[in-house]
C-alpha cells in the first residue's frame, strides 16, 4: 500500500519536450514509472523517445486514460497549466515549476476548490513510493521500498537527508511526498497526514518542516486529534534571521510569525517526536519506529 | 522586494489614494526648496530607510521653520539610523520625505496581505493605528478587522462596508475612504503586491483620508512582469555581498557568524545553518546554489563567501540530486585553483555520482577534510573555528 501514487499511476508530462521536462521523464521511466503521455502545445503529434506528445491534456488523457500529471512548464504559465490539468480532470497534478507568482497560485489555489483534482506542489521535489512509482525529480536509489515510513516534507534536498538516513537504518518508506516551498501550494500536511494515518502500511510517519506561516502548527493540532501513529519531526531554520526569505518563497519569519521554535514547541505539545539534530534523525527514527 | 515610503507614495498617487504634499530630499539644501514650496509649517522630515520603527530611532521629526528644516534635514541624511528592524549595526540614511503637517484627528491601520492557508486576499484594518499591529492583535485581537476577498471574484462593495463600518467611520469619511480601499485593492492586485500597508491611515479635522505613512512589498516570483517596480531597487539598501551573489543567481543572505556555508537547496541550507550552531559555531551565511548548480556558481560561491572578513572556515553540504556530485567537486577544484582559499574546507557530499565527485577532490591534491555525514562535518568545522 502506498498513498497517492502507485503502480496503476499512468503519468502524462506538462512541459516533456522542455530541457528539465525530458530529462526528468526519463528518470522517471528508468525508475519505472508508467509514463504515457506528454503534453507541448504546438508539438502534438510528435514523440518524446517512445513517448506521444499531445497538444492539449484533455487531449492525452482521452487517448491514454492518463491519471496524473507532472509539470515542468515554466513560472509564467506554470497556474494556467495547472488549472489545465484540472479542468481535465487529471486526479493527481504534481507540479515541480520553482519561482511561480503568488498571485497566480492563489488564483490557482481557488479555482481547484471543489474540483476532482489534487495539486501536489509548486515547487517541490514531487512524490514517490519507492519501487512502484516516482513522479518528481527526487533520487530513486536514496528510497527503500516497502515501508513501513511515511515521509511528508516542504523541501527538497532536505528531504533526501532525511530518507538517505531513514534507508541507511535500515528503514524503509511506504511513500515520500515533498509538498513544497511556496506560500500558497495544494496539498499541505494534514492531507498528507490524513491519508498515512488512513493507509495500512505505514505504521510512522517522519514530517519536515520550515520556518514562515503556521502549517505546522495546524499539523500539530491534527496529529493531536487524529493520528494514532508516531511522529517524527524536524523544523529547519532555527538560525534564520526573520524579515528574510530564506531560499523558499514561503520560508520566512513575518514579524513573530513562523519561526522554528513556535512550530517546535506546537509540535512537541502535539505529542510530535523532535528531533534537535538533523544529523541524528535516522537514529531517532529507528528508536521511535522500532 | 522592499521600496521605500516616497516611492510607495508614488505609487499611491498613480492610483489616486490621498498622500500628505511632500517631496524626496538628498540634501539639507532641496529639503528646504520642498518646505518653501509647501509653504506652511510644521512640515515633518522622514528618514527612508528599509527598515520600520524610524520614529523611534529618531528618523522622524518635526519641524516649525524653514531653518529647522533644514538642520532636521542635515542631521537626519547621512545619519546612521538604528532602529528595531535595522540590528545594532543601523543603517546609513541617504535621503529624506519631507511633507506637510496634518491636523490629525484619528490614526487607522490599514492593510493588504495574501493568506497562504487560503488563498484569499485578507484586508486587515483597525481603530488602532500608528501601533505596532503585532501588539494590538496580540493584546485585542477583538481590535482586528479581517475581510477575506477570492482573488477570482475580486473586492465587492460589501466588503468595504465590512471594513469601514467596522472602523466606526462617519458617513463623511465613509465614500472617500471606500474608493480609497477600493484603489489600494487594485494595486495589490496590479502590481503582485505580498503586502501593501498604511500605519497609520489618517483621519484629518477637515474629515478627509489620507495615508500618512505607505509600505509596500512585491513578490519576487512576480518581478519578470513588473519591470517598472525594477527601477525602484535601491541597492545601497542590500548588503554588498548580497548584491554581488545576486548577479549570478545565487540565494546568498549574509549573517554574522563565522563559519561560511554553502549548500544545494534551502531547507538543507537553513539545516546546516542549525547544525552548525548546534556544534558550538556560529553560520556566518544562508547560501543555497540550488538544484541546478553549476560549476562557475560553485566558484562564485565560494568567491563571495570568502570576501566575508568574519569566516573562519567553511562547510560545504551537497546532497546531489540534479546537482550531481561530480560538477560540485569540479567546481570547488576550480575555485580553489583561481582563488586564494586561507581557511579550512570541509566537504560533505552525498547522493548522485558522489563516487565521482570524491574522485575528483581526491585527485585534486587540494587540502580539504572530507565528512562522512551531516553531524560529522559540523564537528569538525566548529572544532576547526573555535579550535576546541
Amino acid at each position: 500500500m502506498s498513498v497517492f501514487v502507485d503502480n496503476n499511476t499512468r503519468l502524462l508530462v506538462q512541459g516533456i519536450t522542455g530541457k528539465e521536462g525530458k530529462f526528468h521523464t526519463q528518470q522517471c521511466v528508468a525508475y519505472g514509472t508508467n509514463v504515457v503521455a506528454g503534453v507541448t502545445p504546438g508539438k502534438g503529434g510528435q514523440k518524446m523517445d517512445d513517448i506521444p506528445v499531445f497538444n492539449t491534456v484533455k487531449e492525452a488523457v482521452n487517448q491514454t486514460g492518463a491519471n496524473c500529471s507532472m509539470i515542468f512548464v515554466p513560472p509564467a504559465f506554470a497556474a494556467d497549466a495547472i488549472m489545465e490539468a484540472t479542468d481535465a480532470e487529471v486526479e493527481l497534478i504534481v507540479t515541480i515549476t520553482e519561482g511561480i507568482p503568488v498571485m497566480d497560485m492563489m488564483k490557482v489555489k481557488n479555482y481547484m476548490e471543489g474540483a476532482k483534482s489534487r495539486l501536489i506542489g509548486p515547487n517541490c521535489p514531487g512524490i514517490i513510493t519507492p519501487g512502484q512509482c516516482k513522479v518528481g525529480i527526487m533520487p530513486g536509489p536514496i528510497h527503500k521500498p516497502g515501508g513501513p515510513v511515511g515521509v511528508v516534507s516542504r523541501s527538497g534536498t532536505l528531504t533526501y537527508e532525511v530518507v538517505h538516513q531513514l534507508t541507511l537504518k535500515g528503514i524503509g518508506q511506504t511513500t515520500c511526498i515533498g509538498i513544497g516551498g511556496d506560500p500558497v501550494n495544494g496539498t499541505n500536511f494534514i492531507d498528507c497526514l490524513d491519508a498515512f494515518e488512513k493507509d495500512p502500511e505505514t505504521t510512522g510517519i517522519a514530517m519536515v518542516g520550515e520556518i514562515g506561516g503556521t502549517a505546522e502548527e495546524e499539523a500539530a493540532e491534527f496529529i493531536t486529534k487524529n493520528v494514532t501513529k508516531p511522529v517524527v519531526g524536524f523544523i529547519a531554520g532555527l538560525t534564520a534571521p526573520p524579515g528574510r526569505r530564506m531560499g523558499h518563497a514561503g520560508a520566512i519569519i513575518s514579524g513573530s510569525s513562523g519561526t522554528a521554535q513556535a512550530k517546535i514547541d506546537a509540535m512537541k505539545a502535539g505529542g510530535i517526536h523532535i528531533c534537535e539534530n538533523l544529523g541524528t534523525f535516522g537514529d531517532l527514527c529507528a528508536e521511535v519506529f522500532s | 522586494m522592499k521600496i521605500h515610503e516616497y516611492q510607495a507614495k508614488e505609487l499611491f498617487k498613480k492610483y489616486n489614494i490621498p498622500i500628505p504634499e511632500g517631496g524626496v530630499a538628498f540634501n539639507s539644501n532641496e529639503a528646504e526648496k520642498i518646505a518653501e514650496n509647501l509653504g506652511r509649517f510644521p512640515v515633518v522630515v522622514k528618514a527612508q530607510i528599509h527598515a520600520g520603527g524610524r520614529g523611534k530611532g529618531g528618523g522622524v521629526k518635526l519641524a516649525g521653520s524653514i531653518d529647522e528644516v533644514a538642520g532636521i534635514a542635515g542631521d537626519i541624511i547621512g545619519m546612521n539610523l538604528v532602529t528595531h528592524q535595522t540590528g545594532p549595526e543601523g543603517k546609513m540614511v541617504n535621503k529624506a520625505l519631507v511633507e506637510q503637517g496634518l491636523n490629525i484627528e484619528k490614526e487607522l491601520y490599514l492593510s493588504i496581505i495574501p493568506d497562504r492557508a487560503t488563498g484569499k486576499i485578507v484586508i486587515m484594518a483597525s481603530e488602532a493605528g500608528g501601533m505596532d499591529i503585532e501588539e494590538v492583535a496580540a493584546a485585542t485581537p477583538e481590535k482586528i478587522i479581517k475581510v477575506y476577498i477570492d482573488p477570482l471574484v475580486g473586492i465587492q462593495p460589501f466588503h468595504s462596508r465590512q471594513v469601514a463600518f467596522g472602523l466606526k467611520l462617519t458617513p463623511t469619511v465613509m465614500k472617500p475612504f471606500v474608493s480609497m480601499l477600493v484603489s489600494l485593492y487594485r494595486l495589490f492586485i496590479d502590481y503582485d503586491c505580498s503586502l501593501v500597508e498604511i500605519n497609520p491611515l489618517v483621519i484629518t479635522a477637515e474629515e478627509t483620508v489620507i495615508a500618512l505613512d505607505a509600505k509596500v512589498d512585491f513578490d519576487d516570483n512576480s518581478l519578470y512582469r513588473h519591470k517598472d517596480i525594477l527601477e525602484y531597487r535601491d541597492v545601497d539598501e542590500e548588503d554588498p555581498l548580497e548584491v554581488e551573489a545576486s548577479k549570478f543567481n545565487l540565494n546568498y543572505i549574509k549573517l554574522d557568524g563565522n563559519v561560511g556555508n554553502m549548500v544545494n537547496g534551502a531547507g538543507l541550507a537553513m539545516a546546516t545553518m542549525d547544525i552548525i550552531k548546534l556544534a558550538g559555531a556560529e553560520p556566518a551565511n544562508f547560501l543555497d546554489v540550488g538544484g541546478g548548480a553549476s560549476a562557475e556558481m560553485v566558484e562564485n560561491g565560494f568567491r563571495i563567501m570568502l570576501a566575508d572578513k568574519n569566516v573562519k572556515g567553511i562547510l560545504i553540504n551537497i546532497f546531489g540530486g540534479i546537482l550531481r556530485c561530480d560538477v560540485l567537486a569540479e567546481g570547488v577544484v576550480k575555485a580553489a585553483e583561481k582563488t586564494d582559499i586561507n581557511v579550512p574546507v570541509v566537504i560533505r557530499m552525498e547522493g548522485t555520482n558522489v563516487e565521482e565527485g570524491r574522485k575528483v577532490l581526491a585527485e585534486s591534491g587540494l587540502n580539504l577534510i572530507t565528512a562522512t555525514d551531516m553531524k560529522d562535518a559540523a564537528q569538525k568545522v566548529a572544532k576547526l573555528v573555535t579550535g576546541y
